[in-house]
């Protein structure tokens, strides 16, 4: 594995050579939401996952379906990272930034790294745009550019021109210009164009002429770097030394997706999934829409509570019973949550969370649901959180939280956010015949002579008996209200209330005793301690590795178990002077930490919509360890 | 078909019935709980679903399984249960409030899907548990504890809701009339789909006497409108009363008066639903005369059925599904 950091950035001298080698390159592709920007992002990224570069991508868009063509709030990006070693993120500073228009421009040139390359549709910079983007002058001739390398390129003509035989009309001539801006950047980085044609051919067989149009556009892209020399230098990114096995490149939704389909299989068990629409959790239902050959169960519910309703009706009838959303539907599901909880039924929930609060910004990153998750119910309701820490990560993380709520009998909620939802990264893809064996044989017989006690419990787990209609002898009654101990009856006795108050919090507890230890990175004690949850696991690792470049000794931790934490968190963050909890939230970890451990952890809070930059930690980190 | 010999002891279960002395519910679950011996479905295939509210205890007293869930969700908990297992027989208890108020959506949208649940709305037109305040069904000008100037709300009239929902089965009868009650959840059993059942129940704490006009020795047959499928619509002591609809809006005419061929004949088989909601349009509240009995009862596909249907015919087209190719479908490459 290679031990690069991810401060090396593309050369800025231009080489006499024509192929530069480089470890690792960001590009950015903006434009209008209309231009097909995430589409001409991801398939770039998967000619370069197809060719074997590591990678990590950052879709963003905005929560519009189409905002006025040429605004600043039209616009929509997609980053990517590629890289011929591990890299942890989608990147920082693009080396390269494709803007279609005026306000792609305006609104990144600001992230673009000094002496960056900056790829413009040169015909889009017209009075119109430039002034609906807010430009008083063209910044293609005022300057604003100046020490960036400029690739200006008449996108329209030429794009016009490629598809003129192509056999598309009217308004669909200029669609295919985002292919056009796809094959210029295939040429810079010398990325198969194979890929991406086989690609158009699967999706527009039976529209030979759209297929026709986007394969001459970018040819015709390609053709504009080579004739005209638009750079003198193009860029090379070797495949990645990954460990050996297959890989694919996986979002986290599609990942989720995948996994929620494996623990039915690892639990044996046939899978429900109620849910009602909501960014940027849907692709998780459309996914498992495509594969009811799996035999999965897709409720598409008139609201949240339904959704979760119809989930917690299915796990009573034996099903491995999911819902998912964000946060103003977890919000929503609060009350029933607490009802799956009360009868000690198995259900996972995914939150998938977005900015907040309310309807907040529903297509950006933030991880500020991990409060609500943890206490959001009425009542003493305590119950399983663990959050995936990557794209890949999701599939893994939903199966461990089957294992959890089959195992212990309890609903759980999986957190995961809009940067792993919609972000990508490889994915080595395990052997599912070896998927562990996550299922909880359903009781088929009475468990105290001839009757059957719905709430006599494991005595190593604490968990019931799961009993689903249809079974002989086993009838029973469950339901909301305060349960007697062992049968299960409505029971108002105080002590009784305590007891199973105190009985239901041991149980949750308890599961610190069968998750694997929180694994330190790094010493384990000293100056600093590095401790994340969730999707900010590159951006800390990637810091944490320039900074020990720099010979620093800093550790770094990552949880994914929330609540209960891993049994030895305590220990190790009392082991070291300070401990740094970087969060895209107002510090709910930190605050978390500190109640539980009473050490004086240190935040590092971003709330702006943006995830946040590894150069942003590694300043925070030097800031601590120099202070 | 089966031999199941149960008796209607069979479906008590040992938890004491706690409404209060002189519920109607009593007399719901009595005839509940006799139809169960008779339905011919094994015990154990039985899910009572409920909400919240006096009638959602109903679980509690009745020997299969079951589950007392919150406020208004129970058909949304219920579509869950049957979407999982078709073969289970999933009953829904629920009332005035719990079903019409928060539960609203749900009702209507179970409704539309079809699925096949038996909902029992105990209809008392009142706020039982919370102890007197007005529900969706509660006549204007209704004086109660949340409103001691009168309900100025416009009630619902469940069955015309249900229709608009696009049910595939209607119906409503009264708790004091067992005979009725267990014909009308005969039928419903029958039915295949989702089954909605008003049943007028007494609350003699909250509201006592509300149907008093339709349960009321002296008065109740000149109120109740009986539907039979097949008949002419008459009513009163020696049927001088008739329903008559013309231009989609039925009417309440003198027998006498009337050629007898006018009199509207009733088919709760009618595919189009606009003589069963001109039918529900006779009284929204039964104080005055009142329809009893099935307004609509016709076959539409099922929705849990559906979903069966669904999943067996793409894996017989595909094949059963292959995790391991499913996972490398996007497009792989290997590492050495």
């Amino acid at each position: 594995m290679s031990v690069s950091e991810e401060t090396a950035t593309l050369p800025v001298e231009e080489h006499s050579s024509d192929q530069e080698e480089i470890d690792k390159a960001i590009i950015r592709f903006v434009g209008d939401s209309g231009d097909g920007m995430q589409l001409a992002g991801t398939r770039f990224t998967d000619a370069s996952a197809a060719f074997g570069n590591d990678l990590a991508t950052f879709p963003s868009f905005p929560a519009e379906i189409r905002a006025p063509a040429g605004t600043l709030a039209g616009v929509s990006s997609f980053q990517v990272q590629i890289a011929d070693f591990d890299i942890l993120t989608p990147g920082d500073e693009p080396d390269v930034l494709v803007a279609m228009n005026p306000a792609g421009l305006k609104s990144n040139l600001k992230d673009v790294r000094p002496n960056g390359t900056i790829v413009v549709n040169s015909e889009a910079f017209i009075e119109r745009n430039l002034h609906r983007a807010g430009y008083q002058t063209n910044p293609l001739e005022d300057g604003t550019l100046d020490g960036y390398r400029i690739i200006s390129a008449p996108m329209e003509t030429l794009t016009k021109e490629a598809v003129k035989d192509s056999g598309v009309t009217g308004r669909e001539v200029l669609r295919s210009k985002n292919f056009f801006a796809l094959g210029l950047m295939a040429w810079l980085f010398n990325r198969p164009l194979e890929p991406t044609t086989e690609w158009l051919e699967k999706k527009f067989s039976k529209r030979p002429e759209v297929l026709n149009a986007n394969v001459a556009a970018l040819k015709a892209g390609w053709n504009f770097g080579l004739t005209t020399d638009a750079a003198r230098t193009t860029y090379f990114v070797k495949p990645a030394k990954l460990e050996s096995g297959t890989y694919t490149n996986v979002t986290g939704n599609t990942a989720m997706a995948w996994g929620i389909i494996a623990a039915g299989q690892a639990a044996k068990l046939p899978v429900f999934y109620g849910t009602y629409p909501i960014t940027p959790a849907s692709d998780i239902l459309h996914e498992l829409s495509r594969h009811k050959n799996f035999g999965v169960k897709t409720f598409q519910a008139e609201d949240e509570i339904a959704g979760i309703g119809a989930a917690v009706g299915a796990a009573f009838a034996g099903h491995l019973a999911f819902t998912g959303t964000s946060g103003p539907g977890l919000a929503l599901k609060s009350e029933t949550i607490s009802l799956a909880l009360m009868m000690e039924l198995p259900l996972i929930v995914i939150d998938v969370q977005r900015g907040g609060p309310s309807t907040g910004l529903p297509t950006k990153p933030e991880q500020a649901d991990l409060l609500f998750a943890i206490f959001g119910r009425h009542g003493e309701a305590p119950m399983p959180v663990l959050a995936a820490q990557s794209p890949s990560d999701a599939f893994a993380i939903t199966i461990e939280a089957v294992r959890i709520a089959l195992k212990y009998m309890t609903p759980v909620i999986v957190l995961s956010d809009n940067s792993i939802a919609t972000g990508s990264e490889p994915w080595n893809l395990p052997d599912v015949s070896k998927l562990p064996d996550i299922s909880k044989p359903q009781i088929k017989a009475p468990n105290a002579g001839d009757e059957y006690l719905p709430y006599l419990r494991d005595p190593q787990t604490f968990a019931r008996s799961w009993a689903v209609p249809g079974t002989p002898g086993l009838e029973h009654r469950i339901g909301g209200l305060e349960k007697q101990e062992v049968t299960g009856n409505v029971s108002y006795d105080p002590d009784n209330h305590q007891l199973m108050i105190d009985t239901r919090a041991w149980k949750i507890a308890n599961i610190a005793n069968d998750i694997d230890p929180i694994e330190v990175d790094g010493d384990p004690d000293g100056k600093l301690l590095v401790l994340g949850w969730g999707s900010t696991y590159g951006v800390i690792k990637g810091a944490v590795r320039r900074v020990r470049k720099r010979g620093l000794a800093v550790s770094v931790a990552h949880l994914r178990h929330l609540n209960p934490f891993p049994a030895n968190l305590g220990e190790v963050v009392h082991g070291f002077d300070k401990v740094l909890i970087p969060e895209l939230n107002m510090g709910q970890l930190r605050h978390l930490i500190r109640a539980e451990y009473l050490v004086p952890a240190i935040g590092f809070n971003k709330v702006s919509a943006e995830p946040f930059k590894v150069s942003e930690i590694e300043r925070k980190i030097l800031e601590l360890i120099e202070s | 078909m089966t031999t199941l010999n149960y008796k209607r002891a069979d479906f008590q279960s040992d938890q004491e019935v706690k409404w209060c002395p002189g519920c109607g519910d009593y007399t719901i679950l009595a005839s509940v709980q006799a139809y169960m011996a008779e339905m011919g479905v094994a015990r154990e295939d039985v899910v009572f679903i409920s909400g919240i509210g006096c009638s959602s205890r109903f679980p509690y007293y009745m020997n299969t399984y079951g589950m007392h869930s919150i406020h208004g969700r129970a058909p949304a908990i219920a579509s869950g249960v049957v979407t999982a297992n078709p073969d289970l027989s999933v009953w829904v208890v629920t009332g005035d409030g719990d079903a019409l108020s928060i539960g609203g959506n749900h009702l209507i949208h179970s409704l539309r899907r079809n699925v096949n649940l038996k909902i029992l709305l105990f209809n008392n037109q009142i706020y039982g548990l919370t102890k007197g305040q007005y529900s969706p069904t509660s006549e204007v000008g209704k004086t109660t504890k949340s409103t001691p100037l009168g309900s100025i709300d416009h009630p619902f009239n469940p069955v015309s809701l249900a229709l608009g929902a696009d049910a595939s089965f209607v119906a409503r009868t009264i708790d004091m009339d067992r005979k009725h009650t267990i014909d009308i959840l005969k039928r419903a059993h029958e039915h295949e789909g989702t089954a909605f059942i008003e049943i007028y129940q007494n609350c003699n704490v909250f509201n006592d006497k509300a149907f008093q006009a339709l349960t009321g020795k002296e008065e109740r047959l000149d109120n109740q409108i009986r539907m039979e499928d097949g008949e002419p619509i008459t009513f009163g002591p020696d049927g001088e009363k008739a329903v008559v609809i013309e231009s989609g809006v039925a009417r309440i005419v003198d027998t006498a008066s009337v050629d007898p061929s006018t009199i509207h004949v009733h088919d709760s088989r009618q595919v189009n639903p606009s003589m069963a909601f001109a039918l529900s349009r006779l009284s929204s509240h039964p104080d005055g005369p009142t329809p009893i009995g099935i307004f609509r009862d016709v076959d539409r596909p099922v929705y849990d059925k559906e979903v069966t249907r669904q999943i067996e015919a793409v894996t017989e087209k595909r094949g059963p599904g292959d995790l391991q190719k499913l996972i490398g479908s996007l497009g792989t490459w290997t590492v050495e």
